[in-house]
């Protein structure tokens, strides 16, 4: 025992992943020296320059680093409602008053919407003020709203929930649109004003002037091998210089989270929380549809103590179309949650499938989204550049409608913008404008006072009631005092603080998908039409390689297992002896940012992959 | 005054899920994210590099269809050819049109262009015919190097290593000539930011089929189209004998 124990000692030196000794017959330290060493053997994941800088990198010795640099007045970041909105209306006021402006618009996705996800139901607000003659114009909102459902769900059963005027969800004078499409739309229509739309490139690094402000973007490289060494084909990507910068990147944005750190834009709000929201499109049988029909529900399959709920809205625009998804709040504690299994799984429940029966999926995604509201909007202006969107997060919760507050949001930061970039002088303390009269618009729009009216909603599910409690919440001070109570209440924290440990929590028995109702992961993921080049750098970088074995799966088994809506995080068995690690299938993601916000290690930083890469949605 | 035209397509993504139109009669692609055919970024790729080696002056990219192609047009552009032709095709003509009429178009404009070269990819991943390079040889009784991995000029020749099925067949031909780009050709370069804007400022000619005294009548007609029949699960069988009996069973042996 004791000489083979002397040997092990050697052997373990030697060849560092071979177990020669069970743990069981080696004295203590043994055991402790050959954990140091299981860990040493991470395999390398990351390879992303933002994690291993390519100054110190012999393999980039001698390449040409310079940037080809472009100016123009005004750099939108993100095609969305937002940023499309910011950029129209920049457009109007320079037609109207016969200015010259130029404004360039770059987005990620190889084509305007094909990024885009929600459910969705557009009240036109925002849209009656950019274009009061959008029906004239063509757009997209084709069917107006005609019944509107509201049931709480139980295993087997439905509880109508009667949707009375004055409630937020009610959706009387809205329009269920295929978002993907509208923002297809109004891609059009900036192109026809004269904004320079380039698709496919997305914004990769945020660039500073000698002051601090901001001074443009910088556009990603191309032709980064997988390994972080260039190729033949390696480019710099392009500097695009501003006087001002938008970033309407959507909800979490790469570049936001940056700026929150660089300005402390965040010092005086609470950290944002979200949800996750899954959608499917489906083509049903001719006789279930409704054309018109929005249907929400809240209960089933979600425990009380799980925010999220369901929506379900019959399209009409010529085949039988519905749009049908599930939101899960990511401030769930439970670490076996799977929000892609609980999506599958409402789709059995009776009220659901009587609808789906003999229909066909014909797309799938998934989007974060915001959930904080009021209490968690941050500062949204600083020297060069303002924050636009979903991405400080406008969107109104209980209403489940963020479109038409981005959009304002996106306008009053251009007519915020316009006299200062057209201005004879610029009259600026910083090279980049600052504009602080956004933030004060805001605050004076109908945006803030209706975040404000709805402020307390979301944080009244945090009570032991849960979903009940919070319902009731809704009934009392929304419905009857229109959110005039004088307290605000506060959310959580933060989502990736909310997990429990897999020991405190059970394993929740999912049900096999059947493959007409219900789908498996990967059939999915090949919906969306996400791919990506599969040599480059994997764009979700961990700071720290070994922490998703020694934290995530020890602690929480691996919940970005689950909570990933694409499959990209398993967790296999090392070739080399016991011990597991993390395979990143970069390729499937789908630009989610659930990651991103729900690892409990915070050790997960999405970045954005080579432009045009991500999921292809058709007005999603 | 050596000129290449490369012709280049505008088809649906291949990562992207097809899905047949309900009446059958095509796929869906209102929407659909659509792509440069991969054979035809080879294409581009190899024409821009021969003309970097200086062996020709000018590559001119050539696609038909209607409005939208001009954006494959302009990735063309912006990945170094000089100037492009838009060949105006919409409607029905467009969903009727093939190889046939594409290659009589390019043959047509081989002649007007005085091109020396026409490169094109070795097939359409959408209709994955392989058929326009070798029609359009035909057409201009021109010698065609095609499915080529490997291209050098040398003087008045082209020598096009092939791929075939039973290894590679290196070749020899004069130009004028047609070549069909296969994978291993080249890897094409990225159409950076740049580039694309400085292709906004590159011609782009429009004309339309009868231009060129091509007639767009197609000679064939897609009665069906319908999705591949699903897969069946498969059966495990535990023994040698469960296999030859289940065999036996199915008719098979």
């Amino acid at each position: 025992m004791f000489p083979a124990s002397r040997y092990s000692i050697q052997a373990q030196r030697c060849i560092r992943a071979l177990k020669t000794v069970k743990a069981e017959h080696a004295p203590p330290q043994l055991y402790t020296w050959r954990w140091k060493c299981s860990s040493a053997v991470t395999p390398r994941i990351t390879s992303h320059y933002t994690i291993c800088p390519r100054d110190k990198d012999p393999r980039w010795e001698g390449v040409e680093m310079e940037r080809f640099a472009d100016e123009a007045d005004v750099v939108i970041v993100g095609g969305g409602p937002a940023g499309l909105s910011a950029a129209i209306r920049l457009k109007q006021l320079a037609n109207e008053q016969e200015k010259e402006l130029r404004v360039c618009l770059v987005e990620k996705a190889s084509q305007i919407g094909a990024h885009t996800l929600s459910g969705a139901c557009l009240e036109p607000s925002a849209l009656n003020e950019l274009f009061p003659d959008w029906k004239e114009r063509g757009a997209p909102l084709n069917t107006p709203v005609t019944e509107d459902v509201f049931s709480l769900l139980t295993k087997k059963y439905r509880i109508p929930v009667p949707m009375l005027p004055g409630l937020p969800m009610n959706n009387h004078g809205n329009y269920i649109v295929r978002l993907g499409h509208f923002v297809r739309w109004l891609g059009e229509q900036a192109e026809e004003l004269g904004v320079e739309i380039y698709p496919g490139y997305a914004a990769a690094e945020v660039l500073f002037h000698e002051d601090g402000s901001v001074k443009g973007i910088a556009t990603n490289d191309v032709g980064i091998a997988k390994d972080g060494s260039p190729k033949d084909v390696f480019e710099r990507g392009m500097e695009l210089h501003a006087k001002v910068t938008l970033f309407g990147e959507g909800c979490h944005g790469h570049l936001a989270k940056q700026l929150y750190r660089q300005f402390n834009l965040r010092e005086n709000c609470e950290p944002q929380t979200y949800a996750i929201g899954l959608k499917e499109v489906w083509l049903i049988d001719e006789k279930k549809w409704r054309p018109g029909r929005v249907e929400h529900s809240v209960g089933w399959p979600l425990n009380r103590n799980t925010y999220g709920g369901s929506f379900l809205y019959h399209l009409n625009e010529g085949e039988p179309l519905v749009a049908l998804g599930v939101v899960v709040g990511l401030d769930y504690t439970n670490p076996y949650l799977s929000p892609f299994r609980e999506f599958q799984r409402w789709k059995h429940h009776p009220f659901i499938a009587k609808t789906l029966e003999g229909g066909n999926r014909i797309a799938y995604g998934a989007r974060a989204l915001n959930e904080g509201g009021y209490q968690c909007l941050p500062k949204v202006t600083f020297p060069g550049g303002m924050l636009i969107g979903c991405s400080p997060g406008f969107m109104n919760v209980p209403k489940i409608k963020g479109t038409h507050t981005a959009m304002k949001s996106g306008m009053l930061a251009a007519e915020a913008i316009f006299p200062k970039v057209t201005a004879k002088d610029l009259a600026s303390e910083t090279a980049g404008l600052h504009v602080p009269e956004y933030e004060d618009n805001l605050k004076k729009s109908w945006i803030w006072k209706e975040l404000y009216s709805v402020r307390n909603i979301r944080p009244s599910f945090h009570n032991y009631f849960g979903l009940y409690g919070g319902m009731v919440y809704t009934g009392v001070f929304y419905w009857i005092l229109r959110g005039k109570e004088p307290w605000t209440l506060k959310h959580a924290g933060l989502d990736s603080a909310q997990l429990k440990p897999a020991k405190e929590c059970t394993a929740i028995e999912y049900p096999k998908p059947d493959g007409k109702l219900s789908f498996d992961l990967l059939s999915s993921v090949a919906l969306s039409g996400t791919n990506h080049e599969g040599d480059q750098p994997p764009h979700l970088t961990l700071k720290d390689d070994s922490i998703p074995v020694t934290n995530n799966l020890a602690i929480y088994d691996g919940p970005e297992q689950r909570f990933c809506p694409a499959g990209v995080y398993e967790y296999v068995p090392l070739e080399t002896g016991e011990g597991m690690r993390l395979q990143i299938n970069a390729q499937n993601c789908v630009h989610c940012k659930t990651c991103d916000i729900k690892d409990p290690s915070q050790n997960i930083n999405w970045v954005v992959p080579e432009g045009s890469g991500g999921p292809a949605y058709n007005g999603m | 005054m050596s000129r290449v035209l490369v012709g280049v397509k505008r088809v649906i993504d291949y990562a992207v899920k097809i899905r047949v139109k309900p009446d059958h009669s095509g796929v869906v692609t209102d929407g659909v994210k659509h792509s440069m055919n991969p054979f035809c970024e080879i294409a581009v790729e190899e024409a821009v590099k021969l003309k970097e080696k200086k062996f020709i002056k000018e590559v001119v990219a050539v696609s038909c269809g209607p409005t939208q192609v001009t954006e494959t047009i302009r990735t063309a552009l912006a990945m170094g050819c000089d100037r492009g032709i838009h060949v105006e095709v919409s409607g029905k003509d467009y969903e009727a049109m093939g190889p046939l009429q594409i290659s009589k178009i390019f043959a047509a404009l081989a002649k007007k262009e005085e091109a020396s070269l026409v490169i094109l990819g070795k097939q359409a991943i959408d209709d994955d015919c392989n058929q326009t390079g070798q029609m359009t040889a035909a057409l201009l009784d021109w010698p065609q190097g095609t499915f080529a991995s490997e291209v050098t000029i040398d003087g008045e020749k082209v020598k096009v290593v092939r791929e075939i099925d039973g290894g590679l067949e290196t070749i020899k031909i004069s130009m004028p000539a047609v070549l069909t780009a296969d994978l291993r050709l080249n890897t094409p370069r990225y159409a950076t930011l740049p580039n694309i804007m400085k292709a906004k400022k590159k011609k782009i000619a429009t004309m339309k089929p009868a231009d060129l005294g091509v007639d767009m009548v197609s000679r064939v007609e897609v009665l069906r189209v319908d999705e591949p029949p699903t897969r069946l699960a498969g059966v495990k069988v535990e023994t040698v004998d469960d296999l030859v009996a289940k065999l036996k069973a199915n008719g098979t042996i």
